[in-house]
């Protein structure tokens, strides 16, 4: 199945930076022009211009290492004088950023007739899993595909009933149990019921989780090991959910649950913020982890597919 | 993953020649890396320049104490001067002279409010206080089902009010409840909301005018990266609020936002969330989060972990029993009782530092359910074999692993290790902590 297929046929959607500029409405200066007003008057590119470059880019959590990479990249070329005007700057920044941040998506080998795909929702906590799953479901619905969420996260008081609401919303299945049930019996029910009732898109919530925590982490081993079991190819997804207020902490979780869960995705939530989320140009670079969503608000429709184009510019924005 | 501050300047200093003062050269490299070690534990790239400067201006021309290394010298300096950025040392809750004190977290959406809120409740229950829990998220799907069930966990009073009520209305009623059922502090988790949000920013005002909270906490995960400025500035200037809790910090993140926060709003870190059981929140103490952020791990947190569930008593007949010689199993699940009383391992090794004698011990993963199975064995077995394992005879291990599910070879290995725990232990009578730390020795654990 080709992701472009995956949600059929959509309405064109307003792009990130459209929406970060409709929830934010304090701030209306972009990259382009912070970067104008950076080199305005300057003839030359020197070192004064390269440190508040340097600034800029180390509040937007983009991080010491990405970033004195891409510094390094631009005084060679400055020292052998192919880059010199300092309105060329732009153009140079914008494109080593987009290149990190280019990581192809390779959608997952076919998924079996009459089998479900199964998308493994995981993170931290506290960085918007379920609001996720329910913006999700959502564009799924409205692509015509019929969903169902399974509610593993039976461990946070309330997760389940949070999630129940989101099915409400969404007019989708929902498979629970219990409070403090296991979370891999969860799954397990929810695929033997979503292959029954023919259903396209299984959506699993997960207990946020500190990646630390190496007893949780081996549970998300075994529920991708059960959902393989029981799908073949699941699970299809596994998204790993990162807020963007997180520092370089991001890049360390992301590693980990990479181990753990085998994440094939980032979604990147809370960009309608003043925060950036940077990190993910360090987790793109280090761990070529393509980023495939992100979140720019809290209603139901506000979950926009990544550009690396848009997200540069917002990288920026004041 | 990040090498710690102390071992970067090690290397820089060996690089150059060892001084009986603090060169300008010396000083130049290491703030290099002071800075880079600061901005990876996410402290504001400002506030980084702000301290490297005031580092510079204390660290030029200082005479190295003859205990120290020119490195060693550098990290104290940086040390020294967190701690006193960071706020001194620790500080109390505001109380109203009137009851009920009135405490309102506020913060951003899944920063940890109400799981804050929760612990926060225990923890001044623990502390003699009869508090009351209310929350106002009324637009997070299910938000006030979930401090209802953890109130219900803890036992702790919640008012509910009416589904329908806006949040300033629940705020009333929550405090005309806490007055007339005399509960001495209402504890109020509020939703989670952007600082750019102006609508649910004056909603949080008008909570303030009305109530008049003695503490308002900005509640801050210690992942937070750049950002944390903008959004604690904003928040303060708009509530001004006297304080914040840091949470997850049970995770490996530096927690450097904390720094950043205290400068930008002046306000202390009051409390700190380590864990995911509601009483795992901690006062703060600002030298153990410097020698995080520098890389130098929590010992100190960790002993006074173990000083605190440690029954002072039972420590008593341990000692007693260890010196006759009567140390029976028995002791020896009590004994384990108390050490997962501490938290889970993980935890516990979480909090070393990550250099000298302890420097791979993070890395090993340790099996918690080891720990369940040795509990399970020595249930199994009769008070009688508990107290004289010698008793324990072909037949008896069979049962004994029949009745908790393990294997015959499992059971010998236990009591191996009991045999020579109690070896070990009577070897070492001296030091209280000594034992404590030996005595979690079990099998297949690395230390």
């Amino acid at each position: 199945m080709e992701f472009t297929t995956l949600f059929g046929t959509k309405k064109k959607e307003p792009t990130v930076l459209e929406k970060i500029r409709q929830a934010v409405t304090q701030t209306k200066e972009n990259f382009t022009e912070r970067i104008q007003d950076l080199v305005e008057g300057k003839k030359e590119i020197d070192g004064d211009l390269l440190e508040e470059l340097e600034a800029v880019m180390i509040g937007a959590d983009i991080g010491v290492g990405t970033t004195t990479e891409i510094l390094n990249s631009i005084r060679d070329q400055v020292s052998r004088q192919i880059l010199r005007d300092p309105g060329q700057l732009r153009t140079v920044l914008k494109e080593e950023l987009r290149k990190i941040l280019n990581v192809n998506y390779t959608p997952p080998r076919e998924v079996a007739e009459g089998n479900p795909f199964v998308i493994l929702m995981v993170g931290v906590n506290g960085v918007g899993k379920t609001t996720t799953i329910g913006k999700l479901a959502n564009r799924f619905k409205t692509s015509g595909k019929k969903v169902m969420l399974c509610a593993s996260d039976t461990f946070r008081a309330a997760a389940v009933e949070q999630l129940e609401i989101w099915a409400g919303r969404t007019d989708s299945p929902i498979v629970k149990q219990k409070a403090g049930a296991d979370p891999s019996a969860v799954l397990f029910d929810a695929l033997q019921s979503a292959k029954a009732r023919k259903i396209d898109y299984v959506i699993v919530d997960t207990a946020g989780r500190l990646h630390t925590k190496h007893n949780l982490m081996a549970e998300l081993e075994k529920m991708t090991r059960i959902a393989a079991r029981e799908v073949p190819g699941a699970p299809h997804e596994v998204l790993l959910v990162l807020d963007a207020t997180t520092g370089q902490n991001g890049l360390t979780q992301a590693r980990e649950f990479a181990k753990s869960a085998g994440v094939t995705g980032l979604v990147l939530t809370k960009l309608d913020g003043t925060a950036k989320g940077g990190v993910v140009t360090a987790i793109a670079r280090d761990l070529k982890i393509p980023i495939r969503f992100v979140g720019v608000g809290e209603k139901m429709d506000d979950l926009v597919e990544f550009s690396p184009e848009d997200f540069v510019e917002s990288l920026f924005a004041a | 993953m990040f090498e710690n501050l102390s071992e970067k300047l090690q290397r820089v200093f060996k690089n150059l020649r060892g001084e009986g003062r603090l060169t300008e050269e010396h000083v130049q490299e290491s703030l290099k890396e002071i800075r880079i070690a600061l901005l990876e534990a996410d402290v504001n790239f400002k506030v980084v320049k702000q301290f490297t400067d005031a580092v510079r201006e204390k660290a030029m021309g200082q005479e190295v104490m003859q205990s120290l290394s020119p490195g060693q010298q550098v990290v104290k300096i940086v040390r020294d001067e967190l701690v006193e950025m960071l706020g001194g040392s620790n500080v109390r809750l505001n109380f109203a002279s009137q009851p009920p004190t009135v405490i309102m977290l506020v913060g951003l959406q899944g920063s940890g409010k109400t799981t804050s809120s929760g612990k926060l409740a225990r923890w001044l229950e623990k502390n003699g206080h009869r508090p009351m829990l209310v929350s106002v998220d009324v637009y997070r799907p299910a938000a006030r089902d979930q401090l209802k069930v953890i109130a219900k966990e803890i036992g702790v009073k919640l008012y509910e009010g009416n589904p329908d009520d806006k949040p300033l209305a629940l705020c009333e009623g929550a405090l005309r409840e806490a007055r007339n059922t005399a509960h001495d502090v209402l504890v109020i988790d509020t939703a989670g909301r952007l600082h750019i949000d102006e609508p649910l920013m004056n909603e949080l005002r008008e909570i303030q005018t009305k109530l008049h909270p003695s503490e308002i906490l900005f509640v801050a995960d210690a992942m937070l990266g750049q950002d944390a400025v903008k959004s604690a500035q904003q928040f303060h200037e708009q509530l001004g609020f006297s304080g914040f809790i840091l949470t997850k910090m049970d995770g490996d993140a530096r927690g450097g936002a904390a720094l950043s926060i205290k400068q930008v709003t002046g306000q202390p870190v009051k409390f700190v969330g380590t864990g995911e059981k509601y009483d795992a929140l901690e006062l703060f103490h600002p030298d153990r989060l410097v020698s995080r952020i520098i890389g130098m791990g929590d010992v100190l947190s960790l002993i006074e972990k173990a000083e605190e569930v440690v029954d002072k008593k039972k420590a008593l007949e341990l000692t007693e029993k260890l010196r006759t010689d009567t140390f029976s199993l028995e002791d020896f699940r009590d004994q384990l009782t108390q050490i997962r009383k501490l938290g889970s391992l993980e935890q516990i090794l979480g909090m070393l530092p990550s250099i000298g004698p302890f420097k791979d011990m993070q890395k090993a993963k340790v099996d918690e359910n080891e720990l369940v199975r040795i509990e399970a064995i020595i249930n199994s077995m009769t008070p009688k074999e508990r107290r004289n394992h010698q008793i324990i005879n072909g037949s008896r291990r069979k049962r004994i692993a029949r009745g908790s599910g393990t294997s015959v070879q499992q059971v010998n290995q236990l009591l191996k290790q009991y045999v020579q725990t109690r070896k070990m232990m009577k070897g070492m009578k001296n030091s209280f902590f000594g034992k404590r730390m030996k005595g979690m020795k079990l099998p297949q654990m690395p230390f």
